[in-house]
């Protein structure tokens, strides 16, 4: 359909050539902001730079992520990321943490917005203040768990001591038992309301009338909620899940702030940036950044297959 | 990059902040950059007052968190970026040889001065010939005790970690019964992190295991006397100290020593003037001795601190930031801040100072105890030394909560620090 440069223009094309007008500058935008740098971290993954010289570095190939010699003895040895356990537990607890904590966000946002979605009187207070931990900043709420979880002063164990649930003080934070849990607790509690606030718009989308003839046919609530209400809120929870997913995969600042060096909860981005910055190995702290880009990367791909199927109408 | 931007628009916000003084046409204005731990930044805004008036010149106190390792980050970020909103950095005494390359030789400037100041302090802050920072102050850690609970329980002064441990446990005990549940018997820096290698390495030195890599870069660490010493200190966790103990830096010690918690602390002499202060549990309560001896030690091991000032190359008003930089390390400066904050000095002739002497009488009986201050492995592992001791605060901090014992963390640290050393640090 397009037009040779001798034909006049068509209007279709008068069109596409003025919205590529209007997309360059986020186009140009884009380039700097994101594209410029992700591509200086994926080529510096590939050399030696140092965060003393940026501009002096060699090119090493793969030798971040995977590199080997053999020693006199004959035994030859394996390093890089690759074969990094640092970076294996990283991963290991980054995925462990992204799945329990989206987990149980989604159960818990769920059975808040579906709360939420009932008449009740004051619901819009409640809507509004529920929202609180979410609007709250990460840093500011990283700080003041951590001197609720504080071992000495801290009210979680104080609390815990009067009710009679613990028997001793616990030092939350402290212990690799359990640091893990201690960043669960905080981020659930955080990002709960954001899961409930997307289920919520979710449900407000279904018609009434179903729901009243179901009350009609006599069904029972619970059964209502799983043939009903759960289908037609999925597309809504799986964009809901997949956007916590790709969040919680990248997750830096509660960790940073609670445990800043506990291997019990060190997470990609946390190893990555201890690379990059504390530890002369810029490079391979960029290796491991860019290697977190693909995972997220990964993750992006599968979330626009999921919406390509749906919207073929194929249905999976 | 993000990093990069972010930390930009850190630095500008905490610029603009801090409130300009008056600013005439021909002065300039510094930007000093420090963190800050117990009342520093409020007691550094009254010291940089008369300079200011006799120079015309205005500082701008840009300030940072207590933990040296979150600063160290920051200042490696900027520097590296080339930042010139910072002209002069308040740097660790580790430091020098990493981020030499990126500030200002001072030895012309300073020629003047330099023999005023311990030698082996402006010796550890020459790298390749370059004097790259000057210092303000040192530091060396104290055991404090409570005069008062000693006294009670007619214990006598500690000298050695395993008379320290049996006097804690049996005050801390005491204590207890007698109606004061929080009470513990030794409270220090546990957390994961650079102070944790400070009290980790006093401990090893005290019990005769070396100084983790020695002067000439051989890799000492793994041998019976070190796990010894882990072993000690991994049996108070959870008896005479409390287990967020291993979260603790120095302000959360402090903060359980100056609610009058704690029957032993180990900490640095900032705590002497603050525990002395007037909304201080412990004020009068409590004296300064040098750490505890280990078995199989010959002598008390402090870990040499201690904080300097550098000049950053990109700074855009040098010979004003030189200046400054002066006047923080001058010796007048040096005894406003051992008066105030009972942080030593770098000066020699300070520790025969009447006024210091008077007023914080830890100071004169800190000599001695710094001058065999033992320094961290910074010099021979150079770029390498802060991954040394991640290395190093990882394995006794695995120790110390349980997770591998000391024989076996000592040896995968052994092996970690050969591959990290390779042909050579």
């Amino acid at each position: 359909m397009l037009p040779s440069s001798s034909q006049p223009l068509t209007l279709q094309a008068q069109r596409i050539r003025a919205a590529m007008w209007f997309l360059v500058p986020m186009i140009a935008a884009l380039a700097i902001t994101a594209a410029w740098p992700l591509a200086r971290t994926i080529y510096f993954g590939f050399t030696d730079t140092s965060l003393t010289d940026l501009y002096g570095g060699q090119w090493v190939g793969f030798d971040n992520y995977l590199n080997w010699r053999t020693l006199s003895s004959g035994r030859v040895i394996f390093r890089g990321t690759l074969v990094d356990p640092g970076w294996w537990n990283a991963v290991w607890n980054t995925v462990r943490f992204a799945v329990i904590s989206v987990s149980f966000e989604a159960v818990l946002g769920m059975i808040v917005a579906l709360v939420l979605n009932a008449e009740f009187k004051g619901r819009g207070l409640v809507r509004a203040a529920i929202l609180i931990p979410w609007a709250i900043p990460t840093i500011v709420s990283a700080r003041m768990w951590g001197w609720m979880l504080n071992d000495q002063f801290g009210m979680i164990n104080d609390l815990g001591l009067k009710l009679g649930l613990l028997s001793e003080k616990i030092a939350w934070t402290a212990s690799p038992d359990t640091a893990m849990l201690a960043i669960l607790v905080v981020d659930i509690w955080k990002t709960t309301p954001f899961m409930a606030l997307l289920c919520l718009a979710g449900l407000q989308m279904i018609p009434r009338e179903i729901y009243e003839s179901c009350k009609v046919d006599g069904i029972h609530p619970v059964r209502v909620f799983f043939s009903v209400t759960l289908p037609l809120v999925r597309p809504a929870l799986m964009v809901a899940i997949i956007f916590r997913t790709l969040d919680a995969l990248r997750i830096f600042d509660l960790v940073y702030v609670l445990t800043p060096n506990s291997s019990a909860t060190k997470t990609m981005s946390v190893i990555a940036r201890e690379n990059l910055i504390e530890f002369d190995k810029f490079a391979y702290g960029s290796a491991q950044s860019t290697l977190l880009f693909l995972l997220i990367a990964l993750f992006v791909i599968f979330y626009i297959w999921l919406g390509r199927v749906n919207l073929s109408g194929e249905g999976r | 990059m993000k990093k990069r931007v972010m930390s930009a628009l850190t630095a500008m916000l905490a610029v603009v902040s801090v409130a300009a003084l008056s600013v005439s046409a021909l002065a300039a204005e510094i930007s000093f950059v420090s963190g800050a731990t117990g009342n520093a930044i409020e007691n550094l805004k009254r010291f940089v007052k008369p300079w200011e008036e006799k120079t015309g010149h205005t500082v701008n106190i840009v300030q940072m968190p207590s933990s040296t390792t979150d600063q160290f980050g920051q200042y490696r970020l900027w520097l590296a970026a080339g930042n010139s909103d910072i002209d002069v950095y308040q740097t660790d005494v580790i430091w020098a040889p990493q981020l030499a390359d990126q500030f200002i030789d001072l030895s012309d400037a300073a020629a003047g001065v330099i023999n005023d100041h311990f030698p082996s302090i402006i010796e550890s802050q020459t790298v390749d010939g370059r004097l790259v920072a000057l210092p303000i102050f040192t530091d060396a850690p104290a055991l404090y005790y409570r005069k008062d609970l000693l006294d009670k329980y007619g214990e006598s002064v500690p000298t050695t970690w395993s008379e320290m441990t049996a006097i804690a446990q049996r005050v801390q005990d005491a204590e207890r019964a007698a109606g004061n549940p929080d009470m513990w018997g030794f409270v220090w820096q546990g957390n994961a992190y650079e102070g944790l290698t400070c009290d980790a390495l006093e401990w090893v030195k005290s019990h005769g295991g070396g100084q983790i890599v020695e002067a000439d870069g051989t890799i000492s660490i793994n041998n019976p006397n070190a796990v010894r010493a882990l072993e000690v200190a991994a049996s108070w966790v959870g008896r005479i100290s409390p287990q967020g103990v291993l979260s603790y830096q120095e302000e959360e010690s402090r903060g359980v020593w100056q609610t009058g918690n704690a029957v032993f602390m180990r900490n640095w002499p900032y705590a002497y003037g603050l525990g002395n202060s007037d909304d201080s549990q412990v004020k009068g309560l409590f004296d300064v001795t040098t750490l505890p001896v280990g078995e199989g030690g010959s002598q008390s091991a402090a870990t040499l601190g201690g904080w300097n000032v550098a000049v950053s190359k990109y700074s855009e008003n040098t010979e004003a930031a030189i200046e400054f930089a002066l006047f923080m390390a001058s010796a007048e400066t040096q005894k406003q801040r051992a008066l105030n904050d009972s942080n030593l000095p770098t000066i020699i002739s300070l520790y025969d100072d009447a006024d210091i002497a008077a007023q914080q009488p830890i100071i004169p009986r800190w000599r001695d105890v710094f001058l065999n201050a033992v320094p961290r492995p910074s010099a021979p592992t150079k770029v390498k030394y802060n991954e040394v001791s991640s290395l190093f605060w990882s394995a006794v901090h695995d120790t110390l909560s349980g997770t591998t014992s000391a024989q076996e963390s000592l040896e995968i640290l052994e092996a970690d620090l050969q591959d990290l050393k390779g042909s050579g640090w």
